[in-house]
C-alpha cells in the first residue's frame, strides 16, 4: 500500500545516469567560459583601441609571480586528475590526498594573488586611485581589467577550492566510491575550468607586449 | 507493483500524493517538475498583474500632452520597472518555466527533468531575483530609473537603486542558465524508448533550441550587468567615458544577449502554436521537419544580428550593412513556420475552440512584429523611426502580441490537464476577443505615433499626438477588462469548473496519456513511443472518404 502512496522516486532518486551528468556538467562550463569570454572582447576591444598604454601596464605585473602561480595551477589540475585516477583504482587515502593538495595548491595561489594585489594598492595603483587617475586612459582600463578579471578568477579559485572540501567529504564518507565518482569528477572538470582561464589571463596580463 | 489491483485507477494526483512534507513545504521544497510548474506559474502571475499596472498608469499619464498622472521622475521608474518586470520576470521565463517544466518531461515520456533539485534551486533563484527587483523599489533612493536597457553612462551616474535591479537581473539570468541546463540534459537523457529527435513534439524542439540560446547567450548579459556594478562599487574603468571606457561597447555587450533573449521569448511561444494547431486542426501539422529545423535556424541566427538595435549610435557601413543583412535572414525560418501553420489549417476540420482562437491571434499579432521588424531591419527606415513609439510598438506585437497571447493559448490548452478541471468556454472567448481587441486598438496607433515621430520614453508630447494617444489608452482599458475577465474565469474553474477527461481536445502527444492531473510518477510505466507526434491520420482518412 504504501509504496504506491509514496514512490520511491522523489525522496531517494534511485535514477542514476553518469553521462547525463557530465553533460550537465560541460553545459555549465560553457556558460562559464562565456561569462569570461564577455571579458576577453572587452580586452580585445580596449586592447586594440589603447595598444601602447596596455603595453606600459602590463610591464608593471611582476612576471615571476605569476610564473609561479601558472605552476601552482598547473599542478594542481595534475593532482586533481590523479585525485580521479586514485579512486577508479580502489584506494581512496591517496585519493583524499591528492585532493587535498590540490586545495592546498589554490590556497598557494590565493596567498600569492593577495600579496601580488596588496603591492599594487601599495605603490598606489587602485581603482579611483590618484595615481592611476593620473595616468592615460588606457592605462586606468588596464588595470581596471586587471583586478576585475584576476579578481573574477580568484573568487573562482575560492569557489573551486570549496567544492573540493565538499568533494573530500564526499569521498571520506563513501558517497563517492570505486564505482560512483562523477562528483568528483564534476569537481575535478570544474578546477580544470579555473585553471584554463588562467592559462588565457596570464600570457594577456604578464606576458604579452 | 504488487498492489496493483487494490489501486487500480487509484493512483492520486500530484497534489494528493502524500509527501514527507506538509502544507506549504511540500510545494517551496518540492522537486516535483508538476509542482515547481505551478509554483513558477504562481510567482509569475503575481509579477505579471504588477507590471500590466504599471503599463496601465503609463497610458492613463498619456492622455494629456502635459501629462495626466504622475511627476516625470515617477513616470522613468514605471516604464524602467514595467520593462525589467515584463522581461525578466514575466516574458522570459513564462511559457519554458511553466510550461517546460510542466509539460516537457511529459511531452518526452520521463518522470521528471534530469536535475530535480537544480530545478528547485532555478526556483529559488528566481524567487530571489524577483523579491530583489521589487524590494529596489522601496529603498531610499528610489527605483532605478534607466530603462531596462540599463545604458551607461547613465546608469553608471543615477543615484537611484540601480545595484539591486542589476543583481535582481544576474541571478534571474543564472536561474534562466540552470533552468536550460536543465531542459538540454533532460532532452539528450530521457526521451522514452523509441522517442527519437524527430518524433519529439515541436514543443520540446522549441524548447531545446530555447534552452541552448539561454545556456549560451545568458552569460554575456551576467557578465555585462557584473561589470557596472563593480564600476559602481569600485570606480574601476570598464564602460565610463571619463575612464576611457566605451558606453557603445557596453550596447553590444547588452544586446549579444538581449536580442538572442527575443528568441529565448517568442521560440518557446512558437513551439505552443505547433502543439495547438494539428490537434484543432486535426491535422498532421505539415513540414514538421522544416518547423523543427527552424527553431534551431532561429536560435543560431539570431544570435547574430544584436548590433541592429544599434545602427544610431555610430558604427562601420560594413558593419550596419552586414548587421541588416543577417537580420533579414532571421525573418526567413520564422516565415517558415508561419507559412506551416497555415498549411496545417488548410483543409483540416477545424475546431475553433479558445486555445486555437488564442493562436489565430498569435499568427495575425506576431506577423505584424515580425513585418516591422524587417522596416526596422533596414537602414533607411531604422534611422528615422530609431527610439519612438513605432520601436516599442513592434517591440509590444512581438513580445505581448506574440509570447503573451502565445501563453494565454497554453493557459487555456493544458490548463485542464495541470488542473484537472475546464474553464467556462464562453467567457474564455469573450476574453480572447476583449484582449484581442484591446491590443491592437492599443499598439496600432503606437506604429502610427511613431511613423509620426512620437519618441519613445517621454512623459510629455506635441498636442498634435493627443487623439492617438487617448485612443491607444482607450485601448489599454479594453485590454486590461478582457485579461480581468481571462484571469477571473481561470481561477473561479479552480474551484468550480466541471472535472475534465484525460484528453479533453483529442491531442495526440504523450501528456495526454495521462490522467488529469497527472500523478506524481507521470506514468504508471514509461511509453514506448512508435509514431510521429501529431498522427491525425484517421482523420483525414475519414475526411478523404467523405469527399
Amino acid at each position: 500500500m504504501t509504496t504506491a502512496a509514496i514512490p520511491a522516486h522523489h525522496e531517494g532518486h534511485v535514477h542514476r545516469d553518469d553521462e547525463g551528468s557530465r553533460m550537465g556538467m560541460w553545459l555549465f562550463l560553457f556558460t562559464e567560459l562565456i561569462l569570461f569570454g564577455g571579458m576577453f572582447v572587452i580586452y580585445a576591444v580596449y586592447r586594440f583601441s589603447h595598444p601602447a598604454e596596455f603595453e606600459l601596464g602590463s610591464k608593471e605585473l611582476d612576471t615571476l609571480v605569476g610564473t609561479v602561480n601558472t605552476m601552482v595551477l598547473l599542478t594542481s589540475s595534475l593532482t586533481v586528475a590523479m585525485s580521479i585516477t586514485a579512486i577508479q583504482r580502489g584506494n581512496k587515502k591517496f585519493s583524499l590526498l591528492l585532493v587535498g593538495i590540490t586545495i592546498a595548491l589554490a590556497l598557494v595561489f590565493l596567498v600569492n594573488k593577495y600579496f601580488e594585489w596588496s603591492h599594487k594598492f601599495s605603490v598606489g595603483l587602485y581603482p579611483q586611485s590618484p595615481e592611476l587617475l593620473s595616468r592615460p586612459q588606457g592605462e586606468i582600463l588596464y588595470f581596471g581589467l586587471y583586478f576585475v578579471m584576476t579578481g573574477l578568477h580568484a573568487l573562482h579559485v575560492i569557489i573551486g577550492a570549496v567544492v573540493l572540501a565538499v568533494i573530500m567529504r564526499f569521498i571520506s564518507r563513501d558517497i563517492i566510491t570505486k564505482d560512483s565518482f562523477v562528483k568528483l569528477e564534476a569537481g575535478a572538470l570544474y578546477w580544470h575550468l579555473v585553471d584554463i582561464i588562467w592559462i588565457f589571463l596570464f600570457p594577456l596580463f604578464y606576458l604579452v607586449h | 507493483m504488487a498492489t496493483s489491483v487494490v489501486l487500480a485507477g487509484a493512483e492520486p494526483d500530484f497534489y494528493h500524493t502524500v509527501t514527507k512534507r506538509k502544507g506549504i513545504l511540500s510545494w517551496i521544497l518540492t522537486t516535483d517538475h508538476k509542482r515547481i510548474g505551478i509554483l513558477y506559474l504562481g510567482t509569475i502571475l503575481v509579477f505579471f498583474h504588477a507590471a500590466v499596472v504599471l503599463g496601465f498608469l503609463m497610458r492613463l499619464e498619456m492622455l494629456k500632452p502635459e501629462g495626466a498622472l504622475v511627476e516625470p521622475q515617477t513616470y522613468n521608474t514605471f516604464f524602467t520597472l514595467h520593462g525589467i518586470i515584463m522581461i525578466f520576470l514575466f516574458v522570459i521565463p513564462i511559457v519554458p518555466a511553466v510550461f517546460g517544466n510542466f509539460f516537457l518531461p511529459l511531452m518526452i515520456g520521463a518522470k521528471d527533468v534530469f536535475f530535480p533539485r537544480l530545478n528547485l534551486f532555478s526556483w529559488w533563484l528566481f524567487i530571489a531575483g524577483g523579491i530583489l527587483a521589487l524590494t529596489s523599489v522601496f529603498l531610499p533612493g528610489g527605483a532605478a530609473d534607466t530603462g531596462w536597457t540599463f545604458y551607461v553612462p547613465y546608469s553608471i551616474r543615477t543615484t537611484t537603486n540601480v545595484i539591486p535591479a542589476l543583481l535582481a537581473a544576474f541571478i534571474l539570468g543564472f536561474s534562466s542558465i540552470l533552468t536550460g541546463l536543465n531542459f538540454i540534459t533532460t532532452i539528450h537523457r530521457m526521451r522514452a524508448p523509441g522517442m527519437t529527435w524527430f518524433k519529439m513534439p515541436l514543443f520540446v524542439w522549441a524548447s531545446y533550441a530555447t534552452s541552448w540560446i539561454q545556456v549560451l547567450a545568458t552569460p554575456i548579459i551576467g557578465i555585462t550587468l557584473l561589470l557596472v556594478i563593480i564600476e559602481r562599487l569600485f570606480g574601476v574603468g570598464i564602460f565610463d567615458p571619463t575612464l576611457g571606457g566605451d558606453p557603445v561597447l557596453f550596447q553590444h555587450m547588452f544586446w549579444m544577449y538581449s536580442h538572442p533573449a527575443v528568441y529565448i521569448i517568442i521560440l518557446p511561444a512558437m513551439g505552443v502554436v505547433s502543439e495547438i494547431i494539428p490537434v484543432f486542426a486535426r491535422r498532421t501539422i505539415f513540414g514538421y521537419n522544416f518547423i523543427a529545423y527552424s527553431s534551431l535556424a532561429i536560435a543560431f541566427f539570431g544570435s547574430l544580428v544584436w548590433a541592429h538595435h544599434m545602427f544610431t549610435v555610430g558604427m562601420s557601413d560594413t558593419g550596419m550593412f552586414v548587421f541588416s543583412l543577417l537580420t533579414f535572414l532571421v525573418s526567413i525560418p520564422s516565415a517558415i513556420k508561419i507559412f506551416n501553420w497555415v498549411a496545417t489549417l488548410y483543409k483540416g476540420s477545424i475546431d475553433l475552440d479558445v486555445p486555437l482562437l488564442f493562436v489565430l491571434s498569435f499568427i495575425v499579432q506576431f506577423s505584424i512584429g515580425g513585418f516591422t521588424g524587417l522596416m526596422l531591419g533596414a537602414l533607411s527606415v531604422n534611422i528615422h523611426v530609431t527610439d519612438t513609439y513605432f520601436v516599442v510598438g513592434h517591440f509590444h506585437y512581438v513580445m505581448f502580441g506574440g509570447t503573451g497571447f502565445g501563453f494565454f493559448a497554453a493557459l487555456h490548452y493544458w490548463y485542464p490537464k495541470m488542473f484537472g478541471r475546464m474553464y467556462n468556454k464562453g467567457a474564455a472567448k469573450i476574453a480572447w476577443l476583449l484582449s484581442t481587441i484591446g491590443f491592437n486598438i492599443l499598439y496600432i496607433p503606437f506604429l502610427i505615433l511613431g511613423y509620426a515621430g512620437m519618441p519613445r520614453r517621454y512623459y510629455h508630447y506635441l498636442p498634435q499626438f493627443q487623439t492617438l494617444h487617448v485612443v491607444a489608452t482607450v485601448g489599454s482599458w479594453i485590454l486590461v477588462l478582457g485579461l480581468g475577465i481571462m484571469f477571473v474565469n481561470l481561477f473561479l474553474a479552480l474551484r468550480n469548473g466541471a472535472k475534465t477527461s484525460a484528453n479533453p481536445w483529442g491531442g495526440e502527444t504523450l501528456e495526454w496519456t495521462t490522467p488529469s492531473p497527472p500523478p506524481l510518477e507521470n506514468f504508471d510505466e514509461i511509453p514506448v513511443v512508435t509514431k510521429g507526434p501529431y498522427d491525425y491520420s484517421k482523420y483525414e482518412k475519414a475526411a478523404q472518404e467523405v469527399a
